[in-house]
């Protein structure tokens, strides 16, 4: 009896462990990489970095300002075109999803959200990129803007859900018509929920490559132009990564410290949105 | 057969059902509500009288399933005829909830103001004006007069639903429902929303839902009894508690059943 | 019916106003937020109608042999994509094998030991690795992942189990292996506040019966509350299977992109993800454009069936909840 109870014990403390050095690798890994990435990348962060446009191959010195801005108007057109399709439709699902529609519209959205990204590229190839004749950093945008949309969807819903009933009775009651309930009470109280969906759906989308391949394409030099080519963050690091010379790899490293700390910000802001706000709305 | 419009007789019901798809949770029930009077609907949980008191509003309808048979007629008029406008209806009859409902976004003031803002655009001095008689007509204002731009959940549980009467009040309703509006308060809560009944009857027609026998006894004017659907008993309050005319609502009120 | 005797009151001024009109900006609010609420839907209709009209060619040209056979010459015309969809399933099993534990052990520890304190801020770490895009991950594989396995994990994994077929040939850095445990990285957070949303969701008696049956803490976690949320684990799972069938970029700098099948795990393979990224540019003819359509219309039909499957397991477990929807 005894020795059975030792085996217990020893199994249960064993396994305890365990789980808990698990727990422990997963942080590593995160640990590991965010410290690779300042560990190889800081270094090469001065202001022609920021400043300055990539030098011909084998050339050392330059920058990536080209795709700096380019990130930002591609993600910014991103949000431009998916952030109020996005919202409005997790408004639609929350307030007359109830129907036929309603539910095909969110079998839909959990489609279009275990999709992969490189098809949804492809998909914006075919729309954009072949009608147009070129490629644009408008397609990139559209193509952002329909990975952002479902995510956005289902977010905005569960957000305006969590909002008692009993606040969207006491509006009604009040003369409230069902639109000004719905937009000034209801989103308006769940609005620190919806901000960080936007957060983190930005945040997800700024470090997508595969759907920029085939419709920003990228582009070497400065172009601020959305009907051209542009280059973004993602598709350099990819190109630096990918190619032969050492100065590139450096580069590559640099980039995508600069990336990876624009998306910790935009995640550390929509956990702060969460955190500051949210706790008066419940 | 609906009476004569009456001014004095400003709410009343015909022969009003309300249902849920096909159950029906208040059966045939015709009250007149006269002016300017206190009437307290009675009942043990469930016998409808709650989802009585949200037909005269339409509020019933907005729940799955809700509609209604019958009548409500304000000055003799069917607010469910098919041109009335159930968002205008609700402006003219307040309603104050079991919970507080404070608009968590919105300060004290903007809370009260919300009602009237709905109601197209005022000059900023009139919207001061009824925000302050909304909170002084709810025993409110001495104590938040000094922190209107607080947030409305700094206030305690008591104040928060009396800011919700006053909320209802901003707009000028004429008439007030209150659905079991000390509920979810403490006795010293409790207490101050009793006692602003009172005052409020002298300008407002009121109808409110309690489950609690001694506070229908001490705020109404006329009590209804609520049983299964059906309006048992109606009458003057004093009347019903000391000679009740039907042997359900005796057993009611002498803590029988219910 | 029950009429009321008559007070007394004062006659008050009549402050009635007809009750008419209609809400205009309801219907408006209604038609707005339907037609946006439409573009999901038609975007999946554009989407499938597209794949398939553009996959037609390849389609008809090479029927059910597409996805059976392995040659792949674009200068022939000749297009067979087995071993992209044998590269595809292979790695992503191989993650799964390699996150699962792990995974899962994230969760448990969360959810059942972890003091309270701790509980926040690992998951918000374990939930950061699903913030870090795709090419950083391919850029810290390639350059720190490779060498890693390259000194530390092959030799001694040769030297024990390098009898085997899934041990053969050269390591050359990019392989399956590699894809498979950068695959793995990626998909643990989503695995993990999967599972851990499901964990939470069984109810306190399941673990309290356990316990006051005598039960240790561990045995109350692995007999009663994991056998409870079964259903929604293999959800969690199967939905971390769905991301790393997708996943492209990290694979694509990884994996090593050769068209062969093969055993080994220290082999290159490919991926169908990985193909489109790296061939569709260079699609000179339109048959080859059409394969590598036709590929992306089997990729898609694959992860919707594979999420499709998942979702209809979590939500077994957690009706009505929405588990798992903040990581997805």
């Amino acid at each position: 009896m005894s020795v059975r109870r030792l085996r217990r014990r020893l199994v249960s403390g064993t396994m305890t462990t365990l789980v808990g050095v698990l727990s422990f690798v997963a942080v590593l890994a995160l640990l590991l990489i965010l410290g690779h990435l300042v560990a190889k990348g800081a270094s090469s962060l001065d202001w022609s970095f920021f400043t300055k446009n990539p030098v011909p191959a084998g050339e050392s010195g330059g920058g990536v300002a080209n795709a700096i801005v380019g990130t930002a108007i591609i993600v910014g057109l991103a949000a431009l075109i998916g952030l109020p399709i996005g919202i409005g439709t997790g408004l639609y699902l929350a307030e007359y999803g109830s129907g036929r529609l309603g539910w095909t519209v969110r079998f839909v959205a959990d489609v279009l959200n275990g999709t992969p990204s490189i098809v949804i590229g492809i998909f914006a190839w075919t729309w954009l990129v072949k009608p147009m004749g070129h490629f644009s950093a408008l397609a990139g945008g559209v193509a952002l803007a329909a990975l952002m949309v479902p995510m956005l969807a289902r977010t905005t819903e569960e957000m305006v859900r969590l909002v008692p009933h009993s606040l969207r009775e006491a509006a009604l009651a009040l003369g409230y018509a069902r639109w000004r309930t719905s937009l000034r009470i209801v989103a308006r109280t769940a609005l620190a929920g919806i901000l960080t969906g936007c957060l983190v759906g930005i945040a997800r989308v700024a470090g997508e490559t595969a759907p920029l391949l085939f419709t920003a394409l990228g582009n070497l030099n400065f172009s601020t132009h959305v009907l051209e080519p542009m280059q973004t963050l993602s598709l350099q690091i990819y190109v630096y990564a990918t190619g032969p010379f050492d100065e590139w790899h450096r580069m590559a490293w640099a980039a995508a410290l600069v990336l990876m700390g624009l998306v910790l910000i935009l995640a550390l802001a929509a956990r702060w949105a969460l955190r500051s706000r949210y706790g008066a709305a419940r | 057969m609906a009476p004569p419009a009456d001014a004095r007789l400003q709410l009343e019901t015909a022969r009003l059902t309300a249902l849920y798809g096909r159950r029906a949770v208040v059966k045939d029930v015709s009250i007149l509500f006269p002016t300017h009077t206190v009437t307290a609907l009675i009942g043990p949980s469930g016998c409808g009288k709650t989802t009585f008191l949200r037909c005269l509003n339409r509020m019933h309808e907005l729940s799955e399933g809700g509609w209604i048979t019958g009548k409500v007629l304000l000055h003799g008029e069917d607010i469910y005829d098919p041109g009335v406008d159930a968002v205008q209806l609700r402006r003219r009859i307040g309603m104050v909830f079991q919970r507080p409902t404070p608009f968590p976004t919105m300060s004290i003031y903007d809370n009260v103001a919300a009602g009237l803002r709905v109601n197209g655009s005022r000059p900023r001095a009139q919207i001061d004006a009824a925000v302050e008689g909304a909170l002084r007509r709810a025993a409110l204002w001495d104590e938040v007069k000094d922190r209107l731009r607080h947030s409305a959940l700094d206030l305690s549980g008591g104040q928060q639903q009396r800011l919700c009467v006053a909320r209802a009040l901003a707009p000028e309703p004429e008439v007030l429902l209150l659905d079991e509006p000390t509920a979810s308060l403490d006795p010293t809560g409790t207490q101050r929303i009793e006692e602003l009944l009172h005052e409020l009857k002298t300008r407002y027609t009121i109808v409110i839902v309690t489950h609690n026998l001694q506070q229908a006894a001490r705020v109404s004017d006329y009590t209804g009894f609520f049983y299964l659907g059906d309006l048992v008993e109606l009458g003057r309050t004093e009347e019903l508690f000391t000679k009740p005319t039907k042997h359900q609502t005796e057993a009611y009120i002498t803590g029988r059943f219910g | 019916m029950a009429t009321l005797p008559m007070e007394q009151a004062a006659a008050p001024e009549p402050r009635w106003q007809v009750l008419r009109g209609t809400n205009v900006g309801d219907r408006v609010y209604r038609g707005v937020l339907t037609a946006q609420a439409l573009s999901l839907p038609l975007l999946l209709l554009a989407l499938v109608s597209e794949l398939a009209l553009n996959a037609w060619p390849a389609i008809r040209r090479f029927g059910v042999h597409f996805v059976w056979t392995s040659v792949w010459d674009p200068v022939a015309g000749v297009f067979g994509a087995a071993p992209m969809i044998f590269g595809t399933i292979a790695s992503s099993l191989l993650a799964l094998l390699l996150a699962v534990p792990l995974s899962l052990g994230v969760a448990i520890y969360l959810t059942e030991f972890a003091p309270k304190w701790l509980r926040q801020p690992v998951s918000f770490l374990v939930e950061l690795l699903a913030a870090i895009p795709s090419v950083v991950y391919g850029l810290w594989g390639v350059f720190v992942l490779i060498p890693f396995l390259r000194t530390y994990v092959v030799p001694p994994l040769r030297a024990t189990l390098g009898w085997t077929p899934f041990l053969s040939g050269v390591f050359y850095g990019n392989s399956l292996l590699a894809g498979s445990v950068i695959l793995a990285i990626m998909i643990v957070p989503y695995i993990a506040a999967v599972s851990r949303e499901v964990l939470l969701a069984v109810p306190v008696s399941q673990r309290e019966a356990a316990l006051g049956m005598g039960a240790t803490r561990w045995e109350a976690v692995w007999t009663a509350v994991v056998p409870y949320g079964r259903a929604g684990l293999i959800g969690a799972v199967i939905l971390g299977l769905g991301r790393a069938l997708g996943e492209t970029m990290a694979v694509t700098m990884l994996i090593g992109n050769r068209h062969d099948i093969g055993l080994s795990v220290l082999q290159p393979a490919y991926t169908m993800a990985a193909a489109i990224a790296n061939e569709f540019s260079e699609a000179t003819t339109d048959l080859y454009l059409s394969a590598l359509f036709e590929v992306g219309l089997i990729l898609f039909v694959i992860t919707v069936a594979v999420n499709a499957l998942a979702r209809l397991m979590i939500w077994r477990v957690a009706r009505g909840t929405a588990v798992g929807s903040r990581a997805l």
